[in-house]
């Protein structure tokens, strides 16, 4: 059997790959958003497909977040099947009316007569010194709203295939795209196909600590992992993959196993998904649990600018190493 | 297209037509206030009542491929455009058998077989989204016109001067229609724009406009032919400001503390089924048995709703949580 060939690309080509597969294998696909177009997209995702694809189908748009954004969800009712791209997180807060107002509610609200398949991608978390209107993580408050699915692609391969996935959905996917992961190189199929997102994976197995993340914090959780191995602590790694829904399964599996939890959350820690994980896993494995849940996320201060308090505001990896010792009782 | 696509049809059976297409609208509309004082419908119920002319007017100009992005207060908007009536009084009664499965009630009501996007009940939310409907229409070049309803009051919000811009920038086949009846809730108009001839906003964004007589049904009609005229033609946005007056609180909970009660007696002189009416009648176009007819027909339909939603069935609890996303098929 000949093993399919591979190559090995950055998560910014990787995007740009499955932006580029999507639209030569369906018309109805399209990208818009600021600068996606002559500029080349803010990280770069998009170069080179204007040239590609021309200026109806990688369509620069005025900063008009909330105005595109609703031309995404009505060219998406029309049976087009868009992608939105905004420049980062913080900026979607100027569409949020229509996605949680229009994109999230339409199915439910019309009785199943109207869907949304859109696909809205957009850049999220700290670490270029971007400080506090470009640096924040709020994939857990869109988490919070039923009606549409949250994607945290972390790898190179769920940079290439989540795309795929979510243009096949009928109902408003959100991507979420960690800044910090643009550069990153990983290894991907040269005939590159859809993901599952149903489920989180474990992208490191052990058995005395489940160390539960997702996004940007995932290679800092692989690397705690790492040093703990070095102390003789076999950490378990999740990747959630999909913020909503959540995999509770594997989850609670990975508890089962491991009977420790930390959850890695580059959002505030009050009112998070990180809090919200940490309850699921009370509701449904509370007896499986040989310690308290630990957790590390953001300290609760807008993303500041210095290099030294920005690094000191998110998750690191001495952090969670600390906090995964505490649990086990060995701080 | 013929120049007679842009004339309003003025054979005594279409003003008949619109005559009662206005009286049904009323009537519908009066039994929704007296089921809503007798608790059959509840939440937010935005009453039409003076504001007739304005769907009866500019919808059925549109052809059935056309669609249609309203408001709130769509009632009228839903009837004019072919949804069922009983499928809208069912709606507002929270029954399975509503045009939106009772999900959406009176401000959400949809109806995919006629192109109807509902009831938005975010002022200026429809907006983006008759945005999207024409892009696509646009991508794939087909001859389809979106004709987008909001009130004065949603010229104020970011998403209509976005929207306004998106349009005329990329070339949208957009029927703006601006319901201007004057009061955003309870702020008046000189209240809440510096600009208060809406219309002319428009062309700040390079796209024509006009503003009409919104209590005059023909001249509604008339302006209408010409801008869905010109949409299909140039497949560019254009503008329609309808001049008209809420002669009803804004909701059921509205005291009206912000207008005078003979400003609103005045208007009821004015408003646009007494007009239209006694024109026809001065012009010898409508007897009073065409009258009769048309109230004992209406009547006919509004009490075969209400028997249909008082029959109708409420969706089984067990349900709550369906379409939040599609269901797999089979």
């Amino acid at each position: 059997m000949i093993q399919p060939a591979t190559t090995e690309i950055t998560y910014r080509d990787a995007m740009r790959e499955a932006i580029r597969d999507a639209m030569r294998r369906d018309d109805r696909v399209f990208l818009m958003g600021e600068d996606v177009g002559h500029y080349g997209g803010c990280y770069g995702v998009s170069k080179g497909l204007l040239a590609e694809f021309g200026a109806e189908r990688i369509r620069d748009t005025p900063l008009s977040e909330s105005g595109f954004t609703g031309a995404g969800i009505g060219a998406a009712m029309a049976g087009m099947r868009p992608i939105v791209e905004l420049m980062t997180v913080n900026f979607s807060l100027l569409a949020l009316d229509q996605i949680l107002n229009t994109a999230a509610t339409l199915r439910h609200m019309s009785g199943n007569q109207f869907g949304v398949p859109l696909v809205i991608r957009m850049a999220t978390g700290a670490g270029r010194q971007l400080a506090a209107q470009h640096s924040h993580s709020l994939e857990g408050w869109y988490a919070h709203i039923p009606g549409i699915k949250v994607l945290a692609p972390a790898t190179v391969e769920d940079a290439r295939g989540m795309l795929w996935t979510a243009l096949q959905d009928p109902d408003p996917v959100l991507i979420f795209e960690n800044v910090m992961l643009y550069n990153m190189t990983g290894t991907v199929a040269a005939d590159a196909v859809p993901v599952d997102i149903a489920r989180a994976a474990v992208r490191r197995a052990g058995r005395d600590i489940s160390l539960i993340t997702y996004g940007g914090s995932l290679w800092k959780t692989l690397e705690a992992a790492a040093v703990l191995a070095g102390e003789n602590i076999h950490a378990e790694v999740i990747d959630l993959r999909s913020l909503r829904p959540l995999d509770d399964a594997t989850i609670m599996a990975s508890i089962a196993r491991t009977r420790r939890a930390v959850i890695v959350d580059e959002g505030w820690r009050s009112g998070s998904l990180s809090a919200e994980i940490g309850m699921r896993i009370v509701e449904q494995a509370f007896w499986e649990l040989d310690a308290p849940i630990g957790r590390v996320c953001s300290a609760e201060v807008p993303i500041p600018y210095a290099r030294h308090l920005e690094n000191a505001a998110i998750p690191q990896v001495p952090g969670i190493v600390a906090t995964a010792k505490a649990v086990l009782g060995r701080a | 297209m013929t120049a007679s696509a842009e004339k309003p049809h003025l054979s005594r059976e279409h003003l008949l037509a619109l005559l009662r297409q206005m009286i049904r609208i009323r009537r519908f509309e009066d039994k929704c206030a007296e089921l809503y004082t007798r608790e059959e419908i509840r939440g937010f119920l935005h009453l039409y009542d003076g504001e007739e002319a304005v769907a009866v007017g500019v919808i059925p100009v549109l052809e059935q491929r056309d669609r249609i992005v309203a408001t709130y207060r769509e009632h009228g908007h839903a009837l004019v455009r072919g949804v069922p009536m009983k499928a809208v009084l069912a709606e507002m009664y929270g029954k399975q058998d509503g045009c939106s499965r009772g999900r959406g009630g009176s401000m959400h009501l949809f109806d995919r077989a006629t192109n109807f996007y509902g009831g938005n009940a975010i002022v200026g939310g429809g907006l983006p989204m008759a945005i999207g409907l024409a892009l696509a229409d646009r991508m794939r070049g087909d001859d389809i016109v979106t004709a987008c309803f909001f009130g004065e009051g949603a010229v104020a919000e970011g998403e209509f001067h976005e929207s306004m811009n998106l349009a005329a920038l990329w070339g949208l086949p957009v029927l703006f229609v601006c319901e201007n009846n004057r009061y955003a809730m309870g702020t008046a108009l000189a209240l809440s724009e510096s600009e208060t001839d809406i219309q002319r906003k428009a062309a700040c964004y390079q796209i024509a406009s006009e503003a009409v007589d919104g209590m005059d049904v023909i001249a509604v009609e008339a302006a209408t032919r010409r801008a869905v005229h010109v949409v299909r033609e140039t497949r560019k946005p254009h503008f329609l400001e309808c001049r008209t007056y809420r002669l009803r609180a804004h909701s059921m909970f509205d005291a009206q503390l912000y207008r005078d009660k003979a400003e609103v007696e005045a208007w009821r002189h004015k408003e646009p089924i007494v007009r239209f009416q006694g024109w026809l009648e001065a012009n010898h176009l409508v007897h009073p048995d065409d009258l009769a007819c048309i109230e004992s027909e209406v009547a006919a339909e509004i009490a075969e709703a209400v028997s249909f939603s008082e029959a109708g069935t409420w969706e089984p609890v067990e349900q709550l949580t369906r379409f939040t996303h599609a269901e797999a098929e089979g």
